[in-house]
Formats: C-alpha cells, sequence, structure tokens
C-alpha cells in the first residue's frame, strides 16, 4: 500500500467522556486507546453503491407517504462528500435519519408527546454521484425535550451516516440548522471545540431552494483524507 | 489541493434503528443494507455466529448500541478494490446489529471464519461500536480463542499490554452446536474491551 489514511483530528472530534453530556459517564472507554498500525484491514471497507437504493431512498416527502404528503416545511438539503485534501469522494453511501417536523421520532421508543406523522418515516440514504455530490428532499425535523437536564432540547437536527473509502473513515455525525438558538444549549453540538462545531451546520442557499417547492440548505461533509507513506513501495 | 478539516462526529443517539437497521427492528418502510447475516448461502467456508453483549461502566447490557463487523473471507480477502484478489461469490464481508432486539441485549452475527489476511496477522474481524452516549465510535477487533498459535504471532496483539489482549478474544463455546463464539464488549472497568486509535 502506498497510501494509508490520515488520522482522527483530535482538535476536531469530540472525547469519549463530556460531563456535560451525562449519558456519556458510563459509555465512552476510559483507558488511553491502543495505536493500530493500517493493514488491508483498516483501508480496506464495505462497498455500497447506486444499486443498494430504492427509487426514494433519497426523497423523505415521498417514502414514508401514504395517503398525503407529510406535514412540515420541506427542504433540499445538498452538498458534498470530501476528504481533508478537497478530493470528492464519489460512489459513498449515506444514510439519514431525523424526527418529523413536529420533533417525533417513529422509533417506537421515544416517547415525546408530539404527533406522529402517517406520512412521514424520517429514514433515507443516496450514494455521491462522479463529483461527490449528494441529494436528499424532506421535511425540516423539530426540536424535541429530552432527560440530559432540566429544560433541555435538541437544536433541529438530521443525523448521517458515511462509510467513505476504509472502514476507518466511517462517520456518524448530525447536521444542523443555521440561526438555531438552541444550538448553543446544546450539549452534544457543543461536544466539539468552538471552530470546529461550526462545521457541522448547514447554510441556507437560496440558489439550493427551489422556486414555489423548498427551502434549499448546503453542507458539505469532510472524512479523514489520505497520506502518502515515506517509504512508498511496498 | 484545497485543505479541509474533518467534520465532527456526533452520537448515533437511541433512534438511530429506523434508518439504519430497519428490518432488524421491523420498520417496513425501509430495506437494510446489511444485517446479522453476513454469510450468504453459496459462501463458501467456516460457518460460524458471533454472539455479545454490550456493557456500561456498572456491567449493565446497553440496548440502544449499534455493532459493525468488517472482516475477509476464508481466504483472507476483502471485497473491496485496495485488495485486488478475486471475490467470494455474494461475500460483502459486512454486517450490522443493533442491540435492543434482543431479550439480553445481545448482538450476533452468522458468518464464516476469516483466514489472515496477510498471512502475518491472525484471523480476526474489525468492528466499530456505536450507540447513545457515545459522541465517537470505537474500534476494536474480534479474535478467536482457537487459533491460538496464531495469536501468540499477531502484531497487534503484541502491541498492547498481556492481560488486556483477552479482552480481543472471541471465545469458542463448547456446550454449543456450530462454531459460536462470545464476543462481550466491556466500555469500562477491570475488563475494558481494547479500543483503537485506527
Amino acid at each position: 500500500m502506498s497510501e494509508i489514511i490520515k488520522p482522527r483530528d483530535w482538535s476536531s472530534q469530540p472525547s469519549y467522556i463530556d460531563p456535560a453530556y451525562r449519558s456519556t459517564a458510563l459509555r465512552g472507554p476510559t483507558k488511553p486507546l491502543i495505536p493500530l498500525r493500517q493493514s488491508l484491514s483498516e483501508l480496506t471497507g464495505p462497498v455500497y453503491g447506486h444499486d443498494c437504493l430504492g427509487p426514494l431512498d433519497a426523497d423523505l416527502t415521498k417514502n414514508g407517504r401514504k395517503t398525503a404528503d407529510p406535514l412540515g416545511e420541506r427542504i433540499v438539503v445538498t452538498g458534498r462528500v470530501l476528504d481533508e485534501d478537497g478530493r470528492p469522494l464519489p460512489n459513498t453511501l449515506l444514510e439519514i435519519w431525523q424526527a418529523n417536523a413536529a420533533g417525533r421520532f417513529v422509533h417506537v421508543v421515544d416517547q415525546h408527546e408530539a404527533p406522529l406523522d402517517p406520512n412521514f418515516f424520517g429514514g433515507g440514504r443516496c450514494v455521491t454521484d462522479a463529483a461527490g455530490r449528494y441529494r436528499f428532499t424532506t421535511i425540516k425535523p423539530g426540536a424535541y425535550p429530552w432527560g440530559n437536564h432540566h429544560n433541555a432540547w435538541r437544536p433541529n437536527h438530521i443525523h448521517f451516516s458515511l462509510f467513505g473509502p476504509s472502514f476507518v473513515t466511517r462517520l456518524v455525525t448530525q447536521m444542523y440548522f443555521p440561526g438555531d438558538p438552541l444550538l448553543e444549549l446544546d450539549p452534544i453540538y457543543k461536544s466539539s471545540a468552538v471552530g470546529a462545531r461550526e462545521r457541522m451546520v448547514a447554510r441556507f442557499s437560496i440558489e439550493v431552494t427551489e422556486p414555489g417547492f423548498a427551502l434549499g440548505y448546503e453542507w458539505d461533509i469532510v472524512l479523514r483524507g489520505r497520506n502518502e507513506t515515506p517509504m512508498g513501495s511496498h | 489541493m484545497a485543505k479541509l478539516t474533518q467534520t465532527p462526529s456526533q452520537t448515533l443517539g437511541p433512534y438511530f434503528a429506523y434508518g439504519l437497521t430497519p428490518e432488524q427492528y421491523s420498520y417496513g418502510f425501509l430495506t437494510s443494507i446489511a444485517g446479522a447475516a453476513v454469510a450468504a448461502t453459496d459462501t463458501t467456508g467456516t460457518r460460524i455466529r458471533i454472539e455479545g453483549r454490550v456493557l456500561d461502566g456498572a456491567g449493565v447490557p446497553i440496548n440502544d448500541a449499534m455493532i459493525e463487523i468488517w472482516q475477509a473471507d476464508d481466504q483472507g480477502r476483502y471485497a473491496h478494490p485496495a485488495d485486488p484478489r478475486p471475490l467470494n461469490a455474494g461475500f460483502r464481508g459486512f454486517g450490522r446489529c443493533g442491540t435492543g432486539t434482543d431479550a439480553q441485549c445481545r448482538f450476533y452475527f452468522d458468518s464464516i471464519k476469516p483466514a489472515s489476511v496477510d498471512g502475518v496477522q491472525a484471523p480476526h474481524i474489525n468492528v466499530v461500536v456505536m450507540m447513545r452516549g457515545m459522541l465517537l465510535h470505537a474500534f476494536t477487533r474480534i479474535y478467536f480463542s482457537d487459533e491460538a498459535a496464531a495469536n501468540a504471532h499477531d502484531p497487534v496483539l503484541a502491541t498492547m499490554p498481556e492481560v488486556r489482549r483477552g479482552t480481543l478474544i472471541g471465545q469458542l463455546d463448547e456446550s454449543r452446536p456450530g462454531k459460536v463464539y462470545r464476543f462481550d464488549i466491556h466500555m469500562q472497568g477491570a475488563d475494558e474491551t481494547v479500543f483503537f486509535d485506527a
């Protein structure tokens, strides 16, 4: 192998244990991570292309529709998946899940007293094109309360899961919306340092906005890049 | 090329199941890209099952974790372009299982035993651990208790204190038919599983 994947950027990534996010206390590893020299096991990873997609997978306004359109504000979320060197990553799978417009998840564990929308499911997926671009049509998710502390509310967000080119480029993250007053009160968003957390906030775009139909948001996602090894010849 | 900075990781939260493991959790709208059945009927190799729980720092099994595995086939080949060797028919080598559908909070995978990928490393399965309350996924590996000779020469196991190596060994359960390996993941405590800076 002539290249290896760049390390996790610890100045951008959150800590395993973060006192403000209480559930981390008993769930994050406490011992130092053991360094792992990358081998074929780390430099390969699952390959999922366009063949894994259903026709409505990227349109959450349609993939849960039963009798009518889902309620809420329609939005388009699009952007590119890139690596740290700015290379677009084509053919990479994105999986998303989110609450409905009222802040309720379809998941059976969610007991928040906000209405379910019979026409909205909230899960979808998409594979990037040759330029690394993805695009979802969905409903803007609502905020919802959670039990972390008194009067805790999660800001509006969409969960994103990506593989990237190898097993170690895996990323699970959340996309937030600009101008949300709950961001500065949210320990999950704030688990990443100032200067890094802002990269999880999408940008409103009038260019992406579809006239008469949906507001547009742009959000680029950056995965770990590649290094040339000094030896380069084995 | 432009220098960009990594997007931060966030927890997958408590409600991942309908997005990532919809079929396992019986959500009808979306198919699953992967599940606990890793090997297809025509995959060659020794059939194995991996079974385990994820335990928090109080020793309590976690019911909202998700485990992903990535493994080579019975010839040590990965189904990925970086591995130029030809593929085992129908074997993608990727599995995904949540811990929320079993009364004991177990995950499991039905797969085949991988061979050594390079003739140096002992046979192993690569693992990603994620859950609510975890902001950044953790990497670990499953080795096999009936590969003691290969494990003794594995360069990755050699990098950690001997007392911690056992946390990465899936234990063959002799009391059950077939090859069932038990692999509990301890997030904290005296038996904390080894997690990698991969």
